[in-house]
This record gives structure tokens, C-alpha cells and sequence, in this order.
């Protein structure tokens, strides 16, 4: 297939890309950008382990195409970083067990942060029902939720009116 | 050794939780290389066949297309049990289940692999399939492999004690028949594969071969890579990255990573192997299809007098890891209870289905099932309360059980209490509503197999130690990080060995150029071996940072203390002094905080300028006694080693090697469910699960294995199960699989029991296995508690609990095809199954454009 040249911004930068226009957005950010976090678990939306924000919104990035991204801000988790330290959501996860194998960890963290933008202050039933459109086989998910109720506690105490990055 | 330690059984953040949680750690997948080229394996669509002529022309011209490996490019047997040689990389003329692997396209890109694959003719003569295990024992003719008569893997029939007599003591008698179905690891990471051979400077043809690989066992890879390939193990280097979950399904080798190394030494280049999810779910290896029929008798008391097992497992086409999953399937009936007679009949079935091997708990979880589930139906036989009963049996270790297992810690009596106590089991057990329950289940697990795979006097773990002048600790071990946390264990005993700071300590892991033989992550061992051979080689650094220290110190040095990055004498109160000079630096560091650490390094090193002119002193920094050290002795460096000892080793009947281990995990648990009668769904409100881990190293660590397992064991109670329809896969899918996600997953308490092993490091055991097996059976205790049916088969599905609930009412069997238009096909067939070996084909609809006369043969593009 002709490639198409495309211009993607990802985590505040823009990149031209010439690219098939069937490439789906995971493969780009993959291959051609070397974002290697979000990553492939199945291959049919099922597992939300390449759960990318696309103006915000929690979305599977390898159910999307690329071409059709254009113009949208998208981040991945190699954008969740603040300023070189971790965000509160990712010391969590760290600190309470929420990451056992880590292959799950980015797009948890990802639905995490669509989750908390909506919702900065969600209830217990309201995480569950938000993770549920991810899989971990490691933990069990219980770890998760103490550490988003760390994270949440973190964010409120460092910044009480924070805005998010 | 320090009482009281300053890193050991504080929660601790993984050492590489950061690289996981930014998306900075590489899998094995995220890693490309110059020139890497993508192979995509071509599978069997038969499950049983005999390859008569493949011809990759066609493919080998599309453009794009570099090379196509077949069997005949490295046709030598390999599988994971020196005793199971039984799989080729690539199958050389038979294929023995749908997804064997046949072919390797090697091209530019995936895309064009994969129409590359279509091209590939491959033509077959198809054999008679067996999918049952029970039918399969029965084969005469087309066996699945030729010397395996009846399809019969291997079989085992143990007595110990007198079952016999014991069951003529017994008061009462329980026999059943129970199945466990299918599951299978599923873990996050599908399995990858990436190669690459070097160009050898001195023949200037292919030299050395570096294999990056999502793996369990490293070693084993290099070792299976050196028999398929016919290269000298010295020459084959294998790097473990970051592999996102293993359960056991990478605890032996893939076909796909061997097919990776072949491809690239074909292709002359670097080839990178990624299966896709379905691919995970055919490549398999999970736990098998287990049919038990289990009798149990007991006195009145609640004594277990004797125990009869005959279990049949549906292991599928090849070895892997069968003769093992067998044979702890009859030992671990022992060293959980005090059981003074057991009778085990094991077979090892083969079938024409993707090979089933290791997975969480191997070998015990099924029985574990059958046995705590006909338990429960002997306390309610004799009145005894369920918990009560599991008191009555325990052993009183230490002990050697009556099929030579040898049991020294036991934490099992605290488990059970505190499990008891926490669920409110006293107070709440039979007084629930209608249609919800309590179930209790015990299970255990081996610290890792006190004998290895392959049989020698080998350590089973090494791990050294450099120090260098930087005061860096770095520990090389083979062991292998999977997510289980096993580089955060390494690290923090080292550092509390040394009594140095975590942040010192930087674990090398997992590289056979680099780390000393360990001989994997698999059978619960690694913290128990590994960090045995951690311990040893930190006792053996510190000893000489210890001589070096106390010579300046002019004290002996089993007076000195290694605490927190300070060695002190013992009891002197230079405590506060010595806290306030290192204050003084850490202010000074945070005052020059734009250089940050180099300056504070200048500043620390001149204060130690100063009080090196000071002479003997009372305490030391760590880097100070470590220079001491390599001023003194030269280079720091430590090894340590750990083979289980031979009393740990077990009996010497046929078998006898599996099962043994230097120390057993304990469990026990309480499951709280209702039932809805009306629907057959089951909903698991809460687990309280006790697990004795010796000693919790890192509890936060602990505690996600603990729940880890719990949920897993959840996942085979009450949804997943992998469906077989004559040799195809049904549910090659997440979803499909039914993984349980947070919506389905109830809350778990885990409970820590330390019960303090005596050769453990630090007094740990394993933590990540055995409280699987517990969680079956207390759903299934939990389920007869809330509606009054005990269920034999699991998962508990729906189906099956309503079919039970209809057979206690004595309503009409449930027919799921009922009111389904008779004038449907009788047998309506997703894929060609076995009428189709018999010439019948599935019938189609007339307008089916797919319906065509059904060949005898066909092409591998079908």
C-alpha cells in the first residue's frame, strides 16, 4: 500500500510521518516512534494493554488508525512522566504492588488518568468499573486500587487545587 | 547475623517498578535491532497428519521474502524433560494437533510474512485423531508417536503404607469422580523471540548467536538452542529483558524460540518472532484436562485412615513437562495432611492437542480440588465442622511423610486459625442467608524441586557479588525477574547482609554471559535458592569488608556491625555521634544541590580525608570499610551457591524425585459466594486467604503473590476453561477465555503466616503458587454451603451449577438445544472435526458458498 505522509502529535510533539493509511496507531507509535510503552496484548481489542489518551479519552490505540489520529493530542504513558520525576499514579503503582510483570501497567495507568480527570475523586465501584476494560493477570487488581487511592491521597496533599498536566 | 533487620519484611517497591509503570522497560517484543527481519510461523490445520511434501517455492518468490525455514533445517528432537525429547522446532513429517508449527516465513515486514504463509503448499495425509484422554488409552493403530504404545505418556502406580487396611479402618467412605478442566496462563505478554548470530572475525562465517527471549528459563534455552542447532553452549548467549508474566507457560521452551534462532541463521540476519494472542493460546503448555477418582476414608474422629487416587491427565501431543505434572499430582497428596496410607495411579495420556505443561501449582491444583472437596463431604458425613476436620490432620513436623517428603516449618495450624478467625467462620459458617456460603480448603506448595530437570550435582542457584570502589553493590544472578519480584528479593537480601542501602544494590539478572548458572523461575524455587546463594555470597563479601574493617577499627570482626550503610562495633554508643556526622554531610549534600552527588561525593570524601587521620575508630561508613577492604585484599567479590541438601531429596521409589523439596508453602482459606438459583451464577464476594511463606521478605510483594494466586484459582472456579472441539480451540481469546476482569474479581485478604524455615533465607518460602490450589475447592465448599450441590467438574459455570441444582431437585435435566428448529443439522460443526477424517465434512447450507466436496487431502493455504 502507497504511503501517505501524516502528522501526529504525540506527548506535546509533532512528528510527519509517512505511513500506510491501514497503519494502526499502536504499530506507528511502536515502530516508527519508538514509544514502546503501550503495548500489544491481544489483537482484538480485548486486553486494553495499549490504552493511549486521544484528546483525553482512554483509547485502544490498536483499534484505531493512525491517519485518523491527525490533528488529535495523543498521549502515551511515555508522556505521563511530570518533568522527569513520576507522577503521582506511576510512585503508586510502584508502592503498592499495582505493577507485578509491568506488561499491563501502561494502559492501566492510562485509564487511570482518564478516569481521574472525569472523576478526580471516584469511588471504589467507579475505579473497578473504569479498569475493567483492561486485563492483568498478575495481581488480581485489589494492589490497584490501593494504589490509586494513594495516588488520588498524593495529588490532593502536594496540590490542593492541582491542575492536571 | 542482625537482629532486627532494616530492609528485610519492609514493604519495598519493586527495583523496576519505575521501568514498568513510564513504559521504559524493554519486553522482549519492544527491542528491534539493524537489519531485524519479521518471521511468522505457518501452523498445522489438522490435528493429526502426515506432512508429505512441503513446498515453500511460491513463497520464497514474493517479493520481500528473505527465506523460509522448514524441519529439515534443524531436524534434531528436543523437549524440556531429558526423558520427553519428543518435539522438532518445525515439524519434520508428522504434525500432531491443529497449530503445530510446520513452516517459518522470514521477510521484510509482517504483513508480507504473513501472505507469504498462504503461499506455502503443504500437502497431508490425515491420520485418525484422539482427542479424548480416556478413548485415547484405548489406540492400537496411528499412534501419536510411534513408541508411545496406547498413547500412554507415561503412567505411575505408588502404594504407601496399606490402603487397604486403611480404608477397612475407616468409618466412613467417600468416592467421586471429579474433572478440572482445561486452563491455560494467558499471561499479559505473548510469547517473543529475537536472534541474531554474529559474524565469528576469525572464519569470518556465522559465529556466536545472542537470543533475546520472553523466558523463564534462560539456561534451559541455552542449552535446548545447543542440541537443536548443533552449536557449543559457550556460544550461544541468552538474554532474558523484561517478560510480562510466565504462570509456568515460559518454564520450558517455546517452539517459537528455537524456530527464531534457525530462521535467523538461515536468513543471515536478525529475526524477531512475536505470536499473536491466538498463537499464545495454541503454543498452550497450561494445565490439563485432569479426570480424579478419588476415595477417601476417615474415622469417626475425623482421622484420615487411607487415600485412593487414580488420575488421568489429557496432556496432548508432546512430553513437555508431563512425567513431572503426573507424578506431583500422587506426591503432593502427602505433606499437607498426616495421611498414613495413600494409593496413586497417574497417567500421562497423549491426545492430538496443544501439549499441556507447567502452569501455577503444577500437578497439584486438580487434586487439590478433588481431595479438599470429598473432605468437606466427610465432615458433613461425620457432623465434623469443615475447619475442624482439617485440624484433626495435621502432621507434626518435623516429619517425612509416608511417600518421603520431608516437612520441617509448618505453618498450617496458624493458617487455618487465622483464616477462621478473620472470616468470622464461627460466628457466620451455616447461618447465612439462603443462597450464600462459606467453604474453608487447605493446599501447599514445594520451595522449588529439590531435584532438578536434568539430573546432576550442580547448584541450582549461584549468585555473585562485586564491589567496587564506588561502594556499588552489584549482584549477578541467573534467576529470573518474571514479574514475581525475584531481582527486589536479590537486592534487598544483599543489602541486608551487607547492612548497606537498597539503593546501592544494582541486580545484573538473567544473562548467560554475564550471571552464573540458576536454573530458572519455575517449581516456587527462586526465593529459596536464589536467595539462599544471594545470602551466601553477601556472607562471604562481607567477611572480607569485615576483616579489612575491624583491622582499622583494631576490634575482631565478628564484633562489627554492618547496619544501614554504617559498620560499628557492637553495643557502643557512638550511635548519635556517628548519626550527627552523617547528617552534617546529607546537609551539606542537599546545600550543593546543583551539582548534587558529585559534590556531596567530593564532600563525603574529604570528611573521610579528615578522619582517616584521625585513627582507629568506632564506626566506619560502608564505603570507607568497603575501600578498607579493596585496599587490603584487592578486588571484592563473593559467590554463593545453594543445592537443597540430600535428606531434602526424597524416597527412592520410581518417581521419587518429584515432589521433594527443602521446605513446603501452607494455605488455607475461606471463600464467601452466593448463588443465584435461578441463573446457575456463582459471585465471589470475598477471600480470606492465610499463607505461610516462612518469612515475608517484602509483604507488599507477598501479599500481591498471595492474591495473585487466589484470583487465578478463581478464574478456573468459575469462568476460564479452554474449549475443545475436536482438536480446534473454541476460545483462542481473552474474552473468549473468559480472564476474569476487576468487575469479576472480588476482594482478597491475604493474611501472612511466618513460620520461620529453618533453611530458608532469612527463614522464606515461596509465596507465588500455593494458595491456588485452595481457592477451588473453597468456591466449591462455598457453593454446597449456599445451595446444597456439590459440583465435580469445574469451572462452575452457570451451566453446570444449574444442571446440578435441577438434579437435587430432581427437575428435568437442563437442554441447552431445546426448542432449537429440529430440521437443523444433527451435528452442526463450527470446523472440520473428526467426521471430516472420516469423509462425512460439516454439512453446510446449500448456498454456503463454502460448501465444496470435501478433499482427502488438502493444502496448507486451505
Amino acid at each position: 500500500m502507497k504511503k501517505e505522509l501524516i502528522e501526529l502529535k504525540v506527548n506535546g510533539r509533532t512528528h510527519e510521518l509517512a505511513i500506510e493509511p491501514s497503519a494502526l496507531l499502536l504499530d506507528v507509535l511502536r515502530r516508527e516512534l519508538g514509544l514502546t510503552g503501550s503495548k500489544r496484548g491481544c489483537d482484538e481489542s480485548s486486553c486494553g494493554a495499549c490504552t493511549v489518551l486521544v484528546d483525553g479519552a482512554a483509547m485502544l490505540s490498536c483499534a484505531l488508525l493512525a491517519a485518523s489520529c491527525e490533528g488529535q493530542e495523543i498521549t502515551t504513558i511515555e508522556g505521563v512522566t511530570e518533568h522527569g520525576s513520576l507522577a503521582a499514579i506511576q510512585k503508586a503503582y510502584g508502592d503498592w504492588g499495582g505493577a507485578q510483570c509491568g506488561y499491563c501497567t501502561p494502559g492501566f495507568i492510562m485509564t487511570v488518568k482518564s478516569l481521574l480527570a472525569e472523576n478526580p475523586d471516584p469511588t471504589e465501584e467507579d475505579v473497578r468499573h473504569a479498569l475493567s476494560s483492561n486485563l492483568c493477570r498478575c495481581t488480581g487488581y485489589n494492589q490497584m486500587y490501593e494504589a490509586i487511592r494513594a495516588a488520588i491521597a498524593a495529588e490532593k496533599k502536594a496540590a490542593p487545587t492541582a491542575v492536571g498536566p | 547475623m542482625n537482629d532486627g533487620f532494616s530492609i528485610i519484611g519492609k514493604p519495598t517497591a519493586m527495583v523496576d517498578a519505575a521501568e514498568k509503570t513510564t513504559g521504559g522497560g524493554k519486553y522482549t517484543d519492544d527491542i528491534s535491532v539493524p537489519g531485524m527481519l519479521i518471521g511468522k510461523i505457518l501452523h498445522s490445520p489438522y490435528p493429526h497428519a502426515r506432512i508429505k511434501s512441503i513446498d515453500t517455492s511460491r513463497a520464497e518468490k514474493l517479493e520481500g521474502v528473505v527465506t523460509v525455514a522448514v524441519g529439515k533445517d534443524a531436524p534434531n528432537p528436543f523437549g524440556i524433560l531429558p526423558v520427553g525429547h519428543d518435539e522438532h522446532a518445525l515439524a519434520l513429517d508428522k504434525v500432531r494437533y491443529v497449530g503445530d508449527n510446520v513452516a517459518c516465513v522470514v521477510a521484510i515486514s509482517e504483513a508480507i510474512a504473513e501472505k507469504a504463509l498462504e503461499l506455502i503448499d503443504v500437502e497431508y495425509e490425515l491420520l485418525p485423531a484422539y482427542f479424548d484422554p480416556e478413548e485415547s488409552m484405548k489406540a492400537e493403530t496411528d499412534l501419536i508417536h510411534d513408541h508411545k504404545q496406547h498413547n500412554l505418556e507415561k503412567d505411575y502406580h505408588h502404594v504407601f503404607g496399606d490402603p487397604e487396611k486403611g480404608f477397612a479402618e475407616a468409618d466412613q467412605i467417600a468416592e467421586a469422580r471429579f474433572i478440572a478442566n482445561e486452563v491455560t496462563h494467558a499471561a499479559m505478554e505473548p510469547h517473543c523471540t529475537l536472534a541474531s548470530f554474529e559474524l565469528d572475525p576469525h572464519t569470518g562465517k556465522l559465529g556466536r548467536l545472542t537470543v533475546q527471549s520472553s523466558t523463564q528459563v534462560p539456561y534451559y534455552l541455552q542449552h535446548k538452542l545447543s542440541l537443536v542447532l548443533e552449536m557449543p553452549m559457550q556460544q550461544i548467549r541468552v538474554i532474558k529483558p523484561l517478560v510480562g508474566g510466565g504462570f509456568g507457560g515460559k518454564s520450558e521452551v517455546i517452539p517459537l524460540e528455537i524456530i527464531a534462532a534457525i530462521a535467523a541463521r538461515k536468513a543471515k540476519a536478525p529475526v524477531k518472532i512475536t505470536y499473536t494472542r491466538e498463537e499464545v493460546f495454541w503454543a498452550h503448555r497450561g494445565r490439563p484436562r485432569t479426570i480424579i477418582d478419588l476415595k477417601t476414608g476417615i474415622k469417626h474422629d475425623g482421622r484420615i485412615t487411607a487415600v485412593k487416587a487414580r488420575v488421568v491427565q489429557d496432556g496432548g501431543a508432546y512430553c513437555s513437562y508431563g512425567v513431572v505434572t503426573i507424578l506431583y499430582s500422587g506426591a503432593l497428596l502427602g505433606a499437607l495432611y498426616d495421611i498414613p496410607n495413600i494409593q496413586y495411579d497417574g497417567y500421562r495420556v497423549l491426545t492430538n492437542k496443544p501439549a499441556c505443561g507447567a502452569m501455577r501449582g503444577h500437578g497439584t491444583v486438580n487434586v487439590r480440588f478433588a481431595f479438599e472437596s470429598q473432605l468437606d463431604e466427610l465432615a458433613q458425613m461425620i457432623g465434623m465442622d469443615p475447619a475442624e476436620i482439617r485440624e484433626r490432620n495435621l502432621l507434626q513436623p518435623p516429619c517425612i511423610t509416608v511417600n518421603g517428603l520431608r516437612v520441617q516449618s509448618y505453618g498450617l495450624p496458624e493458617c487455618i486459625e487465622k483464616t477462621v478467625d478473620r472470616s468470622g467462620w464461627r460466628e457466620r459458617k451455616g447461618k447465612l442467608p439462603k443462597g450464600r456460603g462459606l467453604g474453608i480448603a487447605c493446599s501447599h506448595y514445594v520451595s522449588g524441586a529439590a531435584n532438578s530437570i536434568i539430573r546432576s550435582d550442580m547448584p541450582h542457584s549461584t549468585v555473585n557479588i562485586k564491589i567496587d570502589r564506588d561502594g556499588g553493590v552489584v549482584v549477578y544472578t541467573g534467576a529470573s525477574e518474571i514479574g514475581q519480584g525475584s531481582d527486589t528479593m536479590t537486592a534487598q537480601i544483599a543489602a541486608e547482609v551487607l547492612g548497606c542501602s537498597l539503593e546501592r544494590v544494582r541486580v545484573i539478572a538473567a544473562d548467560t554471559d554475564l550471571t552464573p548458572i540458576d536454573i530458572g523461575s519455575y517449581s516456587s524455587r527462586v526465593t529459596f535458592m536464589a536467595g539462599n546463594a544471594t545470602l551466601r555470597a553477601a556472607q562471604e563479601v562481607k567477611k572480607n569488608i569485615a576483616a579489612a574493617a575491624a583491622k582499622k577499627m583494631n576490634c575482631a570482626s565478628e564484633d562489627l556491625l554492618f547496619r544501614e550503610d554504617v559498620v560499628s562495633k557492637k553495643g557502643g554508643d557512638q550511635l548519635v555521634a556517628r548519626k550527627d556526622q552523617l547528617e552534617e554531610v546529607e546537609v551539606t549534600q542537599a546545600g550543593a544541590s546543583v551539582s548534587g552527588r558529585v559534590e556531596g561525593q567530593i564532600l563525603r570524601g574529604s570528611l573521610q580525608q579528615k578522619r582517616n587521620e584521625e585513627g582507629p575508630k568506632d564506626w566506619m561508613t560502608f564505603e570507607e570499610a568497603v575501600v578498607a577492604a579493596i585496599d587490603f585484599h584487592g578486588a571484592l567479590t563473593g559467590t554463593g551457591s545453594y543445592a537443597p541438601p540430600p535428606e531434602a531429596r526424597g524416597g527412592k521409589h520410581k518417581g521419587a524425585g518429584v515432589g521433594p523439596s527443602p521446605a513446603y508453602s501452607y494455605s488455607a482459606q475461606v471463600a464467601e459466594v452466593s448463588v443465584d438459583e435461578d441463573t446457575g451464577e456463582v459471585t465471589v464476594h470475598k477471600v480470606w486467604a492465610a499463607h505461610d511463606c516462612g518469612r515475608a521478605l517484602n509483604p507488599v510483594s507477598v501479599e500481591g503473590q498471595i492474591i495473585g494466586s487466589v484470583w487465578m484459582g478463581m478464574g478456573q472456579a468459575l469462568t476460564e476453561e479452554m474449549v475443545w472441539k475436536d482438536g480446534m480451540l473454541m476460545n483462542p481469546g481473552l474474552l473468549e477465555y473468559r480472564s476474569p476482569s476487576s468487575v469479576e474479581s472480588p476482594e482478597v485478604e491475604p493474611i501472612i503466616v511466618e513460620s520461620i524455615d529453618p533453611e530458608g533465607p532469612f527463614g522464606a518460602k515461596e509465596c507465588s503458587e500455593g494458595s491456588l490450589a485452595a481457592t477451588i475447592p473453597a468456591i466449591a465448599n462455598a457453593i454446597y454451603d449456599a445451595v446444597g450441590v456439590r459440583l465435580h467438574e469445574s469451572p462452575f459455570t452457570p451451566e453446570r451449577v444449574l444442571t446440578a441444582l435441577r438434579a437435587k431437585k430432581k427437575q428435568k435435566a437442563l437442554n441447552p438445544t431445546e426448542g432449537i428448529d429440529p430440521t437443523s443439522p444433527a451435528r452442526f460443526r463450527e470446523h472440520g472435526g473428526s467426521l471430516w477424517f472420516k469423509g462425512k465434512g460439516p454439512r453446510r447450507h446449500a448456498l454456503d458458498p463454502a460448501r465444496r466436496p470435501v478433499p482427502t487431502s488438502a493444502g496448507g493455504a486451505d
